[in-house]
């Protein structure tokens, strides 16, 4: 079981506020992922959840238990951290064993736990080698078997992947996605990536400034943002946000349009303007356009489109699709 | 061209090293070469060839005996050095991992305790000395010897604690390992280079340390460095005994020193160079 909740949970490092007060409930054997800019408390909050900070005020409850004053161990969760954060000075099987060790486990059970878990994870011909002599991906490997084998009832990943390479973090994030459902285990990812977010998410927690801004599965945020940082945070390439006459005429301070909700045409269409620049991605295009009504915009087309830089360009929003925010950002 | 400028460079280099190197060692070579000296010929004047005579070893041991200061040396040593890790390791590992506002201004302070010329304590601490009944004993020196090098000990260990990054001891700390546990199965193996270094240091310190083994040992706890003084009165100076007695004294330091020297200097560059 891994049902998490946090009750009022406030932070302040002297007199600076870190989180001001979250409320937020996890279901057992969710993915949730904390997502937001650097600096928004997403860190911090896992870490206050893994006990690694204190709580200022509020509570923590796993599966009903306050565990708000306990230690990091008594909370039955396991990390990876950024760094791997592996004991360098230890073999790949002890890495893995430790968390046995500590618990007092008998030998020839962790000696078992420490093959299983090398299995599942394609660690079995490096047992023996140090973290130095593994690379990124094994070591993120190594982090995760360390975590799997003590069996908690929620695993935390702070940024697990900001460290490898485009590529790597690509088979990791199915790996960890997989990994998930085998298990069925509640885990908690922290990333500033929202792609990631999207990708691994049953629910995703949008941070901004130690506040929750919206929480919701991916698709919910992606069609709906409740504010203009949701907006512009979920979704790549960024939302358009567009002030002005464009926004006044649909009685809106502000208005968004996805670059993938606008119809590029070269002979007519709402709004003119002349292209800056085109990135020619192959399966799409994305083409940023200056025009006078809204500014610049991004449009992402389906294919590659032969426009350059200095064409002119027509665009037309999918009227249906188009999100109003208020004057004080929030979505009418 | 660029290549032969580089070679002289080296070249001038290397020779220049090895004449600050020789300077250096010059009076441990002296010393070294007045020891197989007789009395007559060390008196005589500046001499590089000694008659190669080793009266002046045999006539030391006969009168002092050698092997009961070297064991004091030994046992002061190595104690207070042991001492010193015992204390100096959890203050070390707090400071660097759990400082507060005040931390930076303790170490400072610490430190500044060395800078304070030890004559002017030796009143207090020699009467404390005398009526704890601590003079001349071991335990009473070995103390001493913890108390005078321990600032040093700390500052050491603190800034290769530094060193290690805090989300290590935090994964053990997930891992359910207690303080004791991380500190023992975590902490200490991966400082073990930097503790090993403030170790070889601190010994070398507390072998070497004269001002307050002199003043608080008379024959029962005094170690290698009484040996050497009592060689300097009340008969008068002489030299080639003197010079037998501090080789003797410096041998055992000298030998440790050459066999871990690339630990001693891997130590006390640690953390200069990333």
């Amino acid at each position: 079981m891994g049902k998490i909740a946090l009750r009022n949970v406030h932070k302040a490092f002297g007199a600076t506020t870190i989180i001001p007060k979250i409320n937020l409930e996890i279901e057992d054997g969710e993915f949730v992922v904390f997502v937001g800019p650097s600096g928004c408390g997403k860190s911090t909050l896992l870490r206050l959840i893994a006990g690694l900070e204190d709580t200022t005020s509020g509570n923590i409850l796993i599966d009903g238990r306050d565990v708000t004053n306990e230690a990091p161990a008594k909370r039955k969760l396991a990390m990876v951290f950024q760094s791997y954060a592996l004991y360098p000075h230890m073999t790949v099987a002890k890495n893995i064993a430790f968390p046995l060790k500590m618990a007092g486990e008998k030998r020839d059970i962790i000696e078992k736990k420490v093959q299983d878990a090398a299995r599942v994870l394609n660690l079995s011909s490096y047992l023996d080698r140090r973290p130095g002599q593994l690379s990124g991906g094994q070591r993120q490997r190594v982090a995760i078997g360390r975590a799997i084998v003590r069996q908690p009832s929620a695993f935390l990943f702070d940024e697990p992947l900001s460290n490898l390479d485009a590529a790597l973090r690509g088979t990791m994030r199915l790996e960890i996605s997989e990994l998930h459902q085998q298990l069925g285990t509640t885990m908690i990812y922290v990333t500033h990536d929202q792609v990631e977010a999207m990708t691994m998410a049953d629910k995703i927690v949008v941070l901004n400034a130690g506040n929750v801004e919206q929480v919701g599965t991916p698709l919910e945020l992606y069609r709906s943002p409740r504010n203009l940082f949701v907006a512009g945070f979920i979704g790549s390439p960024r939302m358009n946000l567009i002030n002005g006459r464009p926004a006044e005429k649909l009685n809106a301070t502000t208005i968004g349009v996805r670059p993938e909700h606008i119809v590029v045409s070269t002979t007519a269409g709402e709004w003119t303007g002349i292209v800056g620049v085109a990135e020619h991605l192959g399966a799409d295009t994305f083409i940023h356009v200056n025009t006078d009504e809204a500014g610049t915009i991004t449009v992402r087309t389906p294919g590659d489109v032969p426009v350059q830089h200095g064409d002119t360009v027509y665009l037309t929003p999918d009227a249906t699709r188009i999100h109003r925010f208020g004057e004080s950002g929030l979505a009418m | 061209m660029a290549r032969a400028v580089t070679t002289r460079h080296r070249t001038i280099a290397t020779v220049a090293a090895w004449i600050v190197a020789l300077l250096i060692f010059f009076p441990i070579l002296y010393t070294i070469i007045t020891s197989f000296k007789s009395e007559a010929e060390a008196i005589q004047g500046f001499s590089l060839i000694p008659s190669g005579t080793i009266e002046s070893y045999a006539e030391v041991e006969a009168q002092r005996g050698y092997f009961h200061f070297f064991l004091n040396s030994v046992i002061l040593s190595v104690g207070s050095t042991v001492l010193a890790l015992i204390i100096a390791v959890p203050a070390a590992w707090a400071m660097a991992f759990s400082p507060t506002r005040r931390t930076k201004d303790v170490l400072m302070w610490m430190l500044s305790t060395k800078m304070m010329p030890a004559v002017a304590v030796l009143f207090p601490i020699y009467l404390i000395f005398r009526n704890l009944g601590l003079l001349d004993s071991r335990i009473g020196i070995t103390v001493m010897l913890m108390l005078i090098n321990l600032p040093i000990v700390v500052w050491m260990l603190y800034t290769y604690f530094r060193e290690i990054p805090g989300e290590i001891l935090e994964a053990a700390r997930m891992d359910g390992a207690s303080l004791w546990g991380e500190i023992i199965y975590v902490l200490t193996p991966m400082a073990i280079p930097g503790i090993a270094s403030t170790m070889l240091l601190n010994i070398i310190l507390a072998w070497n340390e004269a001002f307050w083994t002199l003043r608080l040992t008379t024959a029962n706890a005094a170690p290698l460095t009484a040996f050497i003084s009592s060689f300097s009165s009340p008969e008068g100076l002489f030299w080639a005994k003197l010079s037998a007695a501090s080789t003797l004294a410096i041998a055992p330091i000298l030998i440790m020193g050459w066999f871990s020297q690339r630990q001693l200097v891997r130590g006390l560059t640690f953390g200069a160079v990333k």
